[in-house]
């Protein structure tokens, strides 16, 4: 059966989403956080390189190194789900595989920060 | 899924060959053909131009073949001369103003397709139905409520220079063709062209329907899926910047974020 609606119907769809720009936004934001976070992360692991057990342990315990490991991890996921969501969107275009997508790449994010913040929570304030 | 194959019946064929007789200076044209009426396949003709008594465009080739060796090669164009962007169409992989792109620009053969990732309509000729409504969906005219002045609207030598980089828009459509995001998601984004004339609107001074224009681009589709990949600068052959236009209307989203 021939799609009867015109042309301007079909781009004019349901309308603006009023929405877009905060989602961009918050993308740039979370990628400037990266920049200093991620070289602290390199620079820390290369430094840390070949020692035991327990010095990686008691590096992790400091307070500065836990907080910045918490932000790094925290902002990493946020901005991974973010630009997931980007390339989903560019390549998903069946509605339902959409959003079953999106639902599972957020579960999942949040999995991999909560259990990742949570092992460096348990480190810095186990025994 | 977007779509990274042809489907079966548009898997393109190779076609006829078409000598120059007693031409020694020739040079080939493979020109894609396409038939709604036939139910065949597309196919790449080869034509032999004698590049002796041919101009130097390859427009010019395209109108030789047409009158001088096969009359049903359908194109469109008209003014032979970059102003009405009625010649686009990709041109040895580029898209490009086929009046205005010289043909020893390119070393060798020359393969001619229409403009990518759009129906089309017979061989060279594009479907751009959906481009002219995107267009039309950005109210491409001034809005005004002010009373209608008694004679023009003034506007300030710097504020009319805004506009420049941007009114020398002949719509051609070889920037969005060229864009991927536009490939993929060309029926949801407005795509460079569009987007770079609805910047044309959003900083012109004597427009007064500023943020009504914002609302309409206010999407994560029809504004945002561009991801700054510049093929539409590339493309473009009146040397415009669609991308840098894109970028100045994000630019004033956020602003009016506060």
């Amino acid at each position: 059966m021939a799609d009867m609606k015109t042309p301007l119907a079909k781009v004019h769809g349901l309308g603006s989403a009023k929405d877009g720009t905060h989602h961009w936004m918050v993308q740039r934001m979370t990628a400037l956080a990266n920049i200093p976070l991620v070289i602290f992360m390199v620079v820390s692991f290369v430094g840390n390189a070949g020692k035991g057990h327990a010095e990686w342990v008691a590096w992790l315990k400091q307070p500065l190194v836990s907080v910045l490991v918490i932000l790094f991890l925290a902002n990493f996921v946020y901005h991974m789900r973010l630009g997931l969501q980007v390339v989903v969107e560019d390549y998903v275009h069946d509605k339902g595989t959409k959003i079953a997508t999106m639902v599972l790449i957020t579960f999942a994010c949040v999995l991999i920060a909560a259990l990742s913040i949570f092992s460096v929570l348990r480190i810095a304030f186990g025994g | 899924m977007a779509e990274f194959s042809l489907p079966k019946n548009s898997r393109v064929g190779k076609g006829k060959t078409v000598k120059a007789d007693g031409a020694s200076n020739t040079r080939a044209f493979h020109v894609y053909r396409w038939n709604p009426d036939d139910g065949e396949n597309p196919r790449m003709d080869t034509f032999e131009v004698d590049m002796d008594n041919c101009g130097p465009m390859v427009l010019d080739a395209l109108i030789k073949i047409k009158n001088e060796m096969d009359s049903t090669v359908t194109f469109r164009r008209s003014c032979r001369e970059g102003v009405c962007g009625s010649c686009a169409m990709n041109i040895n992989g580029k898209n490009g103003l086929a009046c205005t792109t010289a043909i020893d620009d390119a070393k060798g053969d020359v393969a001619i397709t229409p403009l990518p990732h759009q129906e089309v309509v017979k061989d060279l000729v594009p479907d751009l139905s959906n481009f002219y409504a995107q267009y039309a969906s950005i109210k491409p005219w001034m809005q005004t409520q002010s009373t209608t002045p008694e004679k023009e609207r003034l506007q300030s030598h710097e504020d009319r220079a805004k506009l420049d980089g941007l009114y020398e828009c002949i719509l051609c459509a070889c920037c969005s063709t060229s864009c991927p995001s536009y490939w993929w998601n060309g029926d949801k984004y407005l795509g460079p062209a569009i987007l770079l004339q609805a910047y044309r609107w959003l900083i012109d001074s004597r427009d007064e329907a500023t943020g009504d224009r914002l609302d309409h681009l206010e999407d994560p589709f029809r504004l945002y899926r561009c991801h700054t990949i510049m093929n539409c600068a590339n493309a473009c052959p009146k040397g415009l910047n669609p991308a840098k236009a894109i970028a100045e209307i994000k630019k004033m989203m956020v602003e009016r974020k506060g």
